[in-house]
């Protein structure tokens, strides 16, 4: 059973007043999202499948790193790993505990953390496994990559949970983007942006060295003006896509620019 | 999807912090460092076919009146015509709505790396001096400089001193604005970090490393005015004398002497010192042209109006200032008592 720790948990379970319905904050230059873009806000939703699909945001967003944090920290084995995860955020769905979260209180994030931190640990105590089958919902998650990228890490020792959990999400919520883009000018026909894209900042097996616009020219047949252009329409996507996704997210404002400010360095206005 | 290294995700948020150049001739070649308020490239002027380096101020979006005044600025700064200054060539806003301002990129080394090899006093003071004399040509044309450290000074190629980061100056003379709305522009005091000094500035814009070299007034936000810079200038000589930064504590009331530090500092470097880091403007120099004038009697071994010396001090002040002279003489009477001896026997 998930229950949010006292600190996280809101005082009158209501924190919908939080935003202003009428509010829209939203605009040109990608700031915080409209209440009804955020999936912290929409989990609270009277409607079912609004809450579903906020619920899915939410679980795209933090499976993997939650997948992770319970192997690294917990020691869990790939199995009770899997188990864990699966059951946290199944019986998450089902109390729609997601809902409890108070912003005035601590990041999303945080809660989110905590929340599975009393999961693992209640069952640990109890000795009481959840087994996949036996959970009313069952959620489709590609645990075999989780655990390939789980391989794949090497892990500082200094680090802490805390920073662990979020150089996971992070990983996990750039992941999204990506795909966010390929998808996105995939299907507005701008195949050549997101090869330049690909070739320059994903592909490039050493980032810190960057291929130069003439080579990139040169290799797609293009002149060094148009991969400038391409290239630059391609990442002012990417930063579009990056903020819509931190709005969907995040709760309020002030929380969003927070994010923006620690994950981005950027401070948004 | 291929998993995302540590490496390819810093490169990522990088990509999507990065300000978008596209609708202007720069092209960016790299990062040369960030602070709190802002990042500094190095980039490609694709018109001029050179390179320069391009500050870019962190936040986004802002307002039209904001820009307008910060432009106005620019181009009083942009009129400092003076060898020690790193002029500000251009100043525009990026596509995501970020102000940014390209300079002449500078080759060379910054003072705090220059101490780090010239250890001999003389030679940092002189450098110093001319850092004085820089701040001071400013103050003439009514130019408040704000954020002096030695991170923000260079050593070029040919020994050159340069004061850069103008690009956050204060205009303080009204008669020079085009409008009295520019003297209005109020920039949070956290500009101060504006500065390519990455392990010293917290991401969320707090201040460590600059609280360092900045006076009382402004760490509270008070009105500024040219005595704000000579403080700075007290503390990069404090730096230049001892090696380490001053006042350890924001309250500024903390700093070590100089001479607690460093002992083999003489007692009028150390006032020099501390008459423009004085805690109250009133007790500190009144302008840089000042405290170089007492920089250079430091340097010519003269008095200086910071130190009141004893009858001891001013005969060693002689004697170490005309040595050469002093042994020549007592050769002469060396030697003319050992013929007065010789001629005796």
């Amino acid at each position: 059973m998930i229950k949010p720790p006292p600190e996280l948990r809101s005082r009158n379970g209501n924190s919908q007043s939080l935003m202003d319905p009428d509010t829209d904050i939203g605009g040109p230059n990608h700031r915080f999202p409209a209440t009804n873009e955020s999936a912290i806000i929409r989990i609270r939703s009277g409607d079912r499948q609004t809450r579903q699909r906020a619920f899915e945001s939410i679980l795209t967003s933090y499976w993997k790193p939650a997948y992770k944090y319970i192997r690294w920290k917990w020691h869990a084995s790939n199995e009770d790993a899997k188990d864990l995860t699966q059951g946290f955020f199944a019986v998450a769905l089902e109390k729609n505990y997601f809902a409890a979260y108070d912003p005035a209180k601590a990041s999303f994030q945080t809660f989110i953390r905590t929340c599975l931190d009393g999961f693992v640990s209640n069952q640990q105590k109890s000795d009481k496994r959840l087994k996949r089958g036996g959970l009313s919902e069952h959620l489709d998650l590609d645990f075999l990559s989780a655990e390939d990228e789980w391989s794949l890490q090497s892990i500082a020792k200094d680090l802490t949970p805390e920073d662990f959990f979020h150089r996971e999400w992070v990983r996990s919520f750039f992941t999204a983007a990506v795909e966010g883009l390929r998808e996105r000018l995939s299907s507005s026909n701008r195949q050549v942006h997101l090869r330049l894209f690909e070739a320059y900042d994903l592909n490039n097996e050493n980032p810190g060295e960057r291929l130069s616009y003439a080579k990139l020219a040169q290799q797609f047949d293009l002149d060094t003006a148009t991969v400038n252009n391409y290239l630059a329409a391609a990442r002012r996507e990417f930063r579009k896509i990056v903020l819509e996704k931190l709005g969907e997210i995040t709760a309020t404002e002030e929380e969003f620019r927070t994010e923006a400010r620690l994950l981005l360095g950027l401070e948004l206005k | 999807m291929k998993w995302l290294s540590d490496q390819k995700l810093d490169h990522l948020r990088k990509v999507v912090s990065e300000p978008d150049f596209s609708g202007t001739k720069y092209s960016i070649i790299k990062e040369l460092g960030s602070g709190g308020m802002g990042a500094v490239y190095l980039a490609h002027d694709r018109e001029l076919d050179r390179e320069v380096a391009i500050k870019v101020l962190r936040e986004t979006d802002l307002s039209d009146d904001t820009k307008r005044r910060i432009l106005r600025e620019a181009q009083i700064i942009a009129q400092l015509e003076h060898p020690g200054i790193v002029p500000v060539h251009d100043v525009g806003s990026t596509e995501d709505g970020r102000v940014y301002y390209a300079m002449k990129f500078v080759r060379g080394n910054r003072l705090d790396e220059y101490a780090a090899t010239v250890r001999t006093p003389g030679d940092r003071l002189r450098k110093f001096k001319s850092v004085c004399e820089t701040v001071a040509f400013a103050h003439a044309h009514g130019v408040v400089h704000r954020d002096l450290k030695p991170q923000n000074i260079m050593i070029g190629s040919f020994g050159e001193v340069l004061v850069l980061d103008w690009g956050i100056a204060k205009v303080l003379s009204p008669t020079s604005l085009p409008d009295s709305e520019a003297d209005t522009l109020k920039l949070r005091s956290t500009n101060t970090t504006f500065s390519p000094t990455p392990s010293h500035v917290t991401a969320d814009g707090t201040i460590i490393g600059t609280r360092h070299y900045m006076s009382p007034e402004q760490a509270r936000g008070e009105q500024i005015d040219s005595r704000t810079d000579v403080y700075s200038l007290g503390a990069v000589m404090y730096f230049l004398l001892t090696n380490t930064a001053p006042a350890t504590r924001s309250d500024h009331s903390s700093a070590a002497l100089p001479r607690a530090v460093e002992p083999s500092i003489s007692k009028a470097a150390e006032a020099v010192c501390l008459k423009a880091m004085a805690l109250e403007r009133r007790d500190r120099y009144a302008s840089a042209d000042e405290l170089s004038t007492d920089v250079g009697h430091l340097l010519d071994a003269e008095p200086v109006s910071a130190y009141r010396e004893n009858i001891l001090e001013k005969t060693g002040r002689w004697l170490g200032k005309n040595r050469f002279f002093v042994l020549l003489v007592l050769a002469y009477l060396i030697m003319r008592i050992f013929f007065i001896f010789t001629a005796r026997d």
